[in-house]
């Protein structure tokens, strides 16, 4: 599960919703599709609500991963323009 | 375009919809638009427009701020009271928001001046008040192939379409003919619930956005109508027609020139 290497990586530790999810769609929108991001957050309800909102905006959540007491890691690829 | 920290907090909830993200924003910021008349359907047009980051508006109305019109015109107050409107509307947005460029005309719109000032906008909003102006300014628009965002209101009733010229209808294909001037009531007379300019309104500044946005379905051939009274809305088609004066296939009106738009009607 270590082989998927990001793109991009985005750091919105201290960011609450929906500052949380406007930082990561920006920065996927300016990425190209296949391309993988890599969020790093520590607002929980983030850790639900970003995979949620980026599959509804039609990209694919490849791993949410709680990566300490406070702190997850989203990795999304971007699926479409 | 890179998005300063301020407007993506002021920008948040437009980005957050898959219709329009960074880039439908980015767009949105480069838009202009001209809105005809700082009355009851310019003031809530131009409000919206500006809230949500329009680049560029220009606003034209040759009229002074009155107390009777604070009861539904939102842009104007009553320390604007004898101020030109155009001038208490671009207090108003400019203090709402500071990253629109508001351009002010204090005239009016005319046969001789309107393809001049029209041209180079995306898109016209008709907040006109009078049947003259209504024709003047459909006839420029179809004429330059300009998007048009058209309204009217009286008393408890409002009528919202969008002319998409050489796709859908035209207001002459609506209306083929001015009505009498003294067939409709005078400003004096008719009286309009402050509430519905503030409706449809909003509604033209929602075909506007979409218009930039190319999202959703516009009132491109249709005519929605909306009663207040009864709480209702109809939507109506509305053909083209083939014999219309300024878009059908042998147009009568081709150019502005020696236009005759006069009639005695209010201005108000
Ligand atoms: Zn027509």
């Amino acid at each position: 599960m270590d082989d998927i290497i990001p793109n991009k990586k985005l750091d919105i530790r201290g960011l609450k919703c929906p500052y949380t999810f406007v930082r990561s769609k920006l920065t996927i929108e300016s990425m190209e599709p296949g391309q993988v991001l890599e969020i790093l957050l520590d607002y929980q309800e983030a850790s639900n609500s970003i995979p949620k909102s980026m599959e509804d905006h039609g990209h694919k959540v490849l791993r949410v991963e709680k990566i300490n007491a406070t702190e997850w890691i989203i990795l999304v690829r971007k699926e479409n323009d | 375009m890179d998005f300063t920290e301020e407007q993506i907090l002021r920008y948040s909830r437009h980005i957050i919809l898959p219709e329009i993200g960074g880039k439908g924003q980015a767009k949105i910021a480069k838009a202009k638009v001209f809105i005809i008349g700082a009355g009851g359907l310019g003031c809530p047009v131009g409000f919206f427009l500006t809230a949500a980051g329009v680049g560029t508006i220009a606003m034209i109305d040759d009229d002074f701020v009155e107390l009777s019109n604070l009861q539904r015109q939102i842009a104007h107050s009553t320390r604007t009271i004898g101020m030109p409107k155009v001038d208490s509307a671009r207090a108003t947005f400019e203090a709402l928001n500071p990253d629109v460029d508001f351009i002010a005309l204090k005239q009016r719109i005319t046969a001789e001046n309107i393809m001049q000032l029209i041209d180079g906008y995306d898109i016209v909003v008709d907040g006109s008040d009078n049947f003259p102006t209504r024709y003047l300014i459909n006839d420029a628009c179809v004429l330059m192939g300009k998007p048009l965002a058209s309204a009217a209101i009286l008393r408890f009733e409002g009528q919202v379409t969008t002319i998409i010229p050489g796709v859908g209808h035209c207001y002459r294909c609506l209306f083929e003919e001015m009505p009498p001037a003294g067939l409709v009531p005078s400003c004096q007379e008719a009286g309009v619930l402050g509430v519905l300019p503030g409706i449809i309104g909003g509604l033209q500044a929602m075909e506007v956005l979409k218009i930039i946005l190319g999202k959703g379905d516009v009132l491109k051939e249709s005519l929605l109508i909306y009663d207040a009274l009864k709480t209702t809305f109809r939507k109506v088609k509305v053909p083209r027609n083939p014999d219309c004066k300024v878009c059908g296939k042998h147009p009568t009106i081709t150019s502005m020139d020696g236009a005759n738009y006069g009639g005695d009607y209010c201005q108000g």
